[in-house]
């Protein structure tokens, strides 16, 4: 049925929004954590930075963090300084680029979860002599699970579907950063519209799934008493 | 009901009246749909085509796949310059053009350009000596100029083995901005788009392709509409001083 090529495409993409996912719960957790409780007055800039991607088309960004990876670019500048290889038409890059990318549909729904806990179970916990981090750990985390659980899809379902950073950055490689989006758009513009098809209906396919169990799952969640 | 009659009967109305005036402010205006390679060409044409003519050119940059497509489902371009004779081809088979109507305009050329100075000889040996991380070429199944990039690789024997260090762009224009960007060290780009003036591609090395490397780039053009205006656009490209202009760009001319 999926030609070789659009396998690999497709479980490229897997790989990637598998992995992001990751990086983007691990760096935003603490991150909307800390803007739900600094009381720092320049906290809306980073709130806004965050909030970037959301509006601006994904090739703003994609050309941007191109420019920022090349040789004389901060990041490139920085990579060739140490040594190392620059990050652009790789997988790595394109883990960074949807990192970014994706960082404010993980963020967004952790500090909104985090912000609806208040602060009387943490009260609680200090008089029952919790340590900050045993709080954190034990009240917060658990307490925002409705929200780790949007967190962690639409941050997935967001990179599975990413196109313009991965067609700024990428470089069409096979097997390295030719993902789904990137092979659709390709086999559109050769006119091999079947097999855009068939690439397509399993992407939709897939994120339906994937935003239904969000959904099913919030309302299961909405029926716990608070 | 007899005032929504009223209503709908003065809002036609006004529709007429603007549609009347709109019709007249825009006699004399195409619609030309160009392949993105021939974008700087084509406005110092159309700059010279309005010193000596009343005509409004509007121009639609996009790929010419892309293009093709949209041409395809209706969309109202009056003139389709292609970077390749394939689309033209399909339409005129379509019957979506205006018979008879079809020629090459330009044939492109190739270039292998670095933003280093020292990276590209005379010869193109450095495709040989491999000493660098990333080639960049547009994709050859959808670019006419990635195609052809892919024949010079395989005439010269090297397409496997460089196969690892290749980077596709979408089309030309991404190539060329991946090499100026810096993150390619050098790429197959078309000839006219380092010769664009004022852009950032002084200085650096190159190596114009010789062209019995792969077969030609021809660039047709197609006329889709039976205004006047299209055809007195297309009799232009087709004459000096239009053949010079496209010269000065990088292309060949038939």
């Amino acid at each position: 049925m999926f030609s070789e090529p659009d396998l690999i495409a497709l479980s490229l993409t897997l790989k990637l929004a598998l992995l992001s996912t990751f990086i983007l719960l691990i760096v935003g957790t603490p991150l909307a954590w800390w803007l739900t409780v600094s009381r720092w007055p320049l906290k809306f800039v980073v709130e806004t930075v965050i909030a970037l991607p959301l509006v601006l088309p994904p090739t703003v960004l994609g050309f941007y963090v191109l420019i920022a990876l090349g040789p004389n670019g901060p990041i490139g500048g920085f990579m060739e300084l140490i040594g190392a290889r620059s990050f652009a038409f790789t997988f790595s890059g394109l883990v960074f680029g949807s990192v970014l990318y994706s960082l404010p549909f993980v963020v967004q729904p952790l500090q909104n979860a985090f912000q609806a806990i208040g602060s009387r179970p943490f009260e609680v916990a200090a008089t029952l002599g919790a340590s900050p981090l045993d709080r954190f750990f034990s009240v917060a985390i658990p307490l925002a699970k409705p929200g780790f659980i949007t967190a962690t899809a639409l941050g997935f379902a967001h990179t599975m579907g990413e196109f313009g950073v991965a067609l700024m950055i990428g470089g069409s490689i096979p097997g390295e950063t030719k993902v789904a989006s990137i092979a659709i758009y390709e086999h559109v513009e050769a006119l091999e519209y079947d097999r855009a098809h068939l690439l397509s209906l399993t992407l939709l396919a897939f994120s339906f799934i994937v935003l239904a169990i969000v959904y099913s799952s919030r309302r299961r969640f909405s029926l716990i008493p608070s | 009901m007899l005032n929504l009659l009223t209503i709908l009967r003065n809002v036609a109305l006004v529709l007429g009246v603007l549609a009347i005036v709109a019709n007249r402010l825009h006699s004399g205006e195409i619609s030309v749909a160009v392949a993105s390679n021939f974008g700087n060409t084509i406005r110092a044409l159309v700059a010279e085509y309005q010193a000596s003519s009343e005509d409004e050119i509007k121009l639609i940059l996009g790929s010419t796949g892309k293009l093709y497509a949209q041409i395809l489902h209706g969309a109202p371009f009056d003139v389709f310059l292609a970077a390749d004779e394939q689309r033209p081809k399909l339409l005129e088979e379509e019957s979506i053009t205006i018979s008879d109507t079809r020629f090459t305009y330009a044939i492109g050329r190739l270039v292998l350009w670095s933003k280093r100075s020292d990276l590209v000889d005379s010869k193109g040996s450095v495709l040989e000596a491999g000493d660098f991380r990333f080639l960049s070429i547009a994709h050859p199944k959808l670019a006419p100029y990635g195609q052809a990039a892919k024949e010079v690789l395989m005439k010269m024997d090297l397409w496997e083995a460089l196969a690892p260090k290749l980077v596709f762009g979408e089309n030309v224009g991404q190539a060329f901005h991946f090499i100026s960007s810096g993150n390619a060290e050098l790429g197959l780009i078309a000839h006219s788009q380092i010769l664009q003036p004022g852009s950032l591609t002084e200085g650096g090395s190159r190596w114009l392709v010789p062209s019995n490397l792969h077969s030609p780039i021809e660039q047709q053009a197609v006329q889709l509409s039976e205004k006047p205006e299209s055809r007195r656009f297309l009799a232009f490209l087709k004459n000096e001083p239009a053949l010079k202009i496209i010269r000065e760009y990088g292309y060949d001319t038939p």
